[in-house]
């Protein structure tokens, strides 16, 4: 009976692969389980969730449909990938919705049990796609996921509902079978979930397993791709999204630091994630203020702060935008504070879910008077982890507030990360002040940090506030010329923090003939078309910044380096118009703002475009 | 060996002054809610001066911690509740107090009151209520009475005003008073059993503003009328007022009505009696709401006191009870967490 069926093994180097489907399919659950899976076996990876803004849309509508790509390979990888090899589609909508960015030929896996009249006319095709032969340039494995999931399930007396949500576990079992992963990460994972619902346990685990199965014992795919494990600098690894390493990031710093962590926020997409994860360390001591507003997350952390914590705020533009006068008061009172923006679409309520670059100058300038403070960002989801870090720093070591800026595609977004050893992260020296004699609030170190006199020292009893300040003596002045000092002081404060942050480093070719500049999540997309275009024969070099106020000492020199700069950017231009002011320096712009990330293929285009076009 | 070698150092009303010039206007009523809050906090059982931190907003009244001699924070407008919330929430060895105005505390920052109040934050609350802007040169608060004629409502103010007594009530803030600028006694009073008390207090102050807002509350204040139109709340005591106790307060079902207690129909055993431990609010806002009808007294006093725990401590708590749990955090596990995997 059993006759040996022959498939065919082949070895890739990398695959796009997106699933998408109604926003109640769990596809985001499904990403991100075939994402720590690949992360388990050792390929790299970089992942981008894509979905509504609307937590359940109407089933089966274009708006409803959520997506999830996923990109890993065998080597080195900087990107989601521009185009998906291949689409999992859990209906109509979704086939829809992705089909003009699959690649030509691409493999499409649908379940064709959701064609049916009417989700193709809430899909708003007038014929089926998989009958009409408009899908022939695409590999079509068209499976009744849900007629198979029913089936598996059979014995279980879950109902025909809950039996119908385990589909995505059939269709992430498919996965694994044909990109040859374990599912025992994924078994592991729903056992843990499901912790007190057997059931759903056993339903599940029985998708996931005929899945699997349905790859390997029917005949309808005749290949089946192995990827082998990256090979990445020695290390532990783990996969991780932005958010997380943020809320990881900041632990470390309020323990590298000898202080409590407080955390005053108001939930907002896409930051609510680190209120999440920062929720669930009590055992690091972490105080978590769910604020009944964006401003009280922000002031409360200015309290926290005057209290002698490492204390911190998280959200996104809107957020931003509503803490901007507290900002201001943290600039006047010259206290340690963190502001995280996890950038999205905007202006207004904009695009919650997307990914955006364009609160730059929001947070360089979005405060009334001269009320300068330091701006760092990330430029890929683990760098999240080390700049939360650099970000904490800053601010207690120079006594000022301190935007980290990241972005709905870091912090959605994996990578695999390799940690690093605890002891190998710096401390962060902090010393209250408790000299009585000659104590002064603001008075100034070498950095220019006035003293942190914490309530409950005696002797040091003070008032700080948003009115201006004597300098050194720290009372209330109107005095003319004193303004203008303190004006000039907290400027010099921020400038003062390039003598601990590191060069901007360069990339790529030592002769090139254009450096391509960035900031933020672009990291990986500008690095991979540098890649691809030194690969070409292009002479081609790159340098992101990560600190951006103030800007690396060695910024103007690198800048004038080369014949070109080229700087992309997923905003209108804001980083340019900075550089530009500041150095007089000529840049080429690419600005395309779509709420999401770069395609490589486009900024590839843009390099060789400035250079004149193709040398071939 | 006894206690009397150690040498602890009385605090007097002068410590509390960090002895900068106040500059209110003269007659401000601002004058006297400092001198009686740095008469009272030196009396308060085992209280450390660094310890104590006021935190304020915007307005006249935010001027106050400039004033005192404890640690300060002269916040933005309407924020200082959710300054000293942080504050509070990161530091709960400390005792926190607001110095806050009717604009401030019920305009601007209305939100952070009613949340600092529900989350029984574990603060202590001074509005300074004078029913008027008088910092930015009088312009109708939201405290102001409806018809008020200001520089902004030359015809009038159409606006219906908070009673910030029931909005605290409302709010379920733990302890509740008011009290007024003119009666130092009764405000040494509240700021006493205020700092006493565990939990959000809020003291509302009835406060004349000479410049702007002048003899706004003087029928509660001025020698001839006041016994007629001042009610003063006391635990498990009937409430009766008037020149001679004359007039006793009583409960129609909802509907509270003045009784002659010279007609001998009436008794002192019909009025009345203020419980402000009562589990129902109620009541608590019938005696808010007195001061809706212009034939009714203006009671003063502890509305409400309600023991229950407070956010600093519960979140203490709860951090305390996890620690145990799940032993005290450690890094390395924290990063080396589950679905790791070694590139050799």
């Amino acid at each position: 009976m059993s006759e040996v069926r022959e498939i065919q093994e082949k070895h890739i180097d990398e695959v796009t692969v997106r699933f998408a489907g109604d926003s109640g399919d769990g596809m985001q659950l499904t990403g991100t389980q075939f994402s720590d899976t690949t992360a388990v076996v050792g390929n790299d990876l970089s992942t981008l969730p894509d979905y509504p803004a609307e937590i359940r849309a109407p089933a089966g509508t274009l708006y409803g449909v959520s997506g999830f790509q996923l990109h890993f390979s065998s080597s080195d990888i900087h990107t989601p990938g521009d185009v998906p090899d291949v689409l999992v589609a859990m209906n109509p909508a979704a086939l829809k919705k992705n089909l003009s960015e699959l690649k030509r030929s691409g493999l499409i896996i649908v379940n064709s049990d959701s064609f049916d009249k009417k989700n193709l006319k809430l899909a708003e095709y007038e014929s089926n796609p998989l009958e009409d032969g408009s899908l022939s340039g695409f590999d079509v494995m068209d499976i009744p996921i849900t007629t198979l999931t029913y089936a598996a399930l059979e014995d279980t007396e879950l109902s025909q509902k809950e039996k119908s949500r385990c589909k995505n576990f059939f269709a992430l079992g498919l996965m694994y079978w044909l990109y040859n992963r374990p599912m025992e990460p994924t078994i592991d994972w729903i056992e843990k979930k499901f912790k007190n619902k057997p059931q759903f346990i056993d339903a599940n685990e029985k998708a996931l397993k005929a899945g699997y199965n349905f790859g390997d014992i029917t005949e309808r795919f005749a290949t089946r791709y192995t990827i082998e494990p990256a090979k990445l600098k020695p290390g532990i690894y783990r996969n991780i999204s932005g958010n997380e390493a943020t809320a990881l990031g900041f632990v470390v710093a309020a323990e590298k630091a000898g202080l409590n962590l407080f955390l005053g926020s108001y939930p907002i997409t896409p930051a609510s994630d680190i209120l999440q994860y920062l929720s669930n360390y009590k055992e690091f001591g972490v105080k978590t203020f769910q604020a009944e507003d964006e401003i009280a997350g922000i002031a409360s952390a200015i309290g926290a702060a005057f209290g002698g914590n490492l204390a911190i705020t998280t959200t996104s533009g809107p957020g931003l935008a509503l803490k901007t006068e507290a900002t201001g008061l943290a600039v006047m009172t010259e206290l340690p504070l963190v502001i995280v923006n996890v950038q999205r679409g905007g202006p207004s309520t904009g695009l919650p879910t997307k990914t955006e670059q364009a609160d730059l100058l929001q947070s360089m300038y979005g405060r009334n008077g001269e009320s300068p403070v330091a701006i760092v960002a990330a430029a890929t989801p683990s760098d999240c982890f080390n700049m939360a870090i650099e970000a904490s720093r800053l601010a207690l070591t120079y006594m000022s507030p301190v935007i980290l800026l990241t972005d709905g595609y870091l912090a959605n977004g994996s990578e695999p990360w390799n940690i690093p050893a605890v002891d190998s992260i710096p401390e962060i020296p902090v010393k209250f002040h408790t000299e009585v004699e000659n104590y002064h609030s603001y008075s100034r170190d070498e950095k220019l940090a006035r003293p942190w006199a914490i309530p409950g020292t005696k002797g040091l009893e003070h008032r700080i506030g948003g009115l201006e300040k004597a300098n050194i003596t720290g009372d209330v002045s109107y005095d003319p010329d004193n303004h203008f000092e303190m004006v000039k002081l907290r400027e010099e404060k921020i400038q003062k923090m390039k003598d601990s942050i590191p060069d901007l480093e360069v990339e790529g070719d030592k002769d090139a003939e254009i450096l391509v500049i960035g900031w933020g999540g672009t990291y990986g997309a500008i690095k991979e078309a540098v890649i691809h275009t030194r690969k070409k024969g292009y002479k081609v070099a790159q340098a992101h910044f990560k600190f951006i106020h103030p800007f690396p000492k060695n910024t103007e020199e690198v800048l004038r380096k080369y014949k070109h700069v080229l700087l992309p950017e997923i905003n209108l231009g804001q980083l340019a118009k900075v550089l530009k002011s500041e150095f007089l320096i000529p840049i080429e712009q690419f600005n395309v703002v779509r709420g999401l990330p770069f395609r490589v293929g486009d900024i590839e285009n843009k390099i060789i475009d400035v250079l004149g076009g193709s040398n071939e | 060996m006894s206690n009397t070698e150690i040498n602890v150092e009385k605090l007097t009303a002068k410590d509390f002054s960090s002895g900068i010039d106040v500059r209110w206007c003269p007659g401000c009523g601002d004058y006297s809610i400092l001198a009686q809050v740095q008469r009272t906090l030196p009396n308060i059982e085992n209280i450390e001066k660094e310890k104590v931190v006021w935190v304020s907003g915007i307005g006249c009244s935010s001027r106050f911690p400039y004033y005192m001699g404890t640690y300060g924070f002269h916040g933005i407008h309407g924020r200082a509740p959710a300054i000293a919330t942080g504050l509070k929430i990161a530091r709960p060895d400390l005792t926190v107090w607001v110095a806050t105005g009717d604009g401030d505390l019920l305009s601007i920052g209305g939100n952070h009151f009613i949340h600092a109040c529900r989350k029984n934050i574990d603060l202590k609350i001074i509005l300074f209520n004078n029913q008027i802007y008088g910092l930015t040169k009088g312009q109708y608060s939201p405290t102001s009475e409806k018809g008020k004629v200001t520089k902004t409502s030359p015809y009038g103010s159409v606006d219906y005003p908070f009673n910030a007594t029931s909005l605290a009530l409302g709010s379920n803030a733990s302890f509740v008073a008011r009290t007024i600028d003119r009666e130092p006694k009764h405000m040494a009073e509240m700021i006493d059993r205020a700092a006493a008390h565990k939990g959000l207090a809020f003291i509302e102050v009835y406060q004349n503003c000479p410049i702007f807002n002048d003899g706004t509350f003087s029928e509660l204040t001025e020698k001839d009328t006041k016994e007629d139109n001042v009610v003063i709340l006391e635990h498990g005591k009937p409430m009766v007022f008037g020149k001679n106790k004359e007039k006793g307060i009583k409960l129609e079902g909802f509907h509270p009505v003045i009784v002659d207690l010279n007609d001998p129909k009436n008794s002192i055993d019909d009025c009345l009696v203020h419980n402000e431990k009562d589990d129902s609010l109620i009541r608590g806002f019938i005696l808010a709401h007195l001061t809706d009808s212009p034939d009714m007294p203006t009671p003063i006093g502890v509305f409400r006191q309600r023991i229950k725990p407070t956010y600093d401590e519960a979140m203490v708590e709860q951090i305390d009870q996890v620690t145990k749990k799940k032993g005290k955090g450690s890094l390395e596990k924290l990063l080396f967490t589950q679905n790791t995997w070694e590139v050799k």
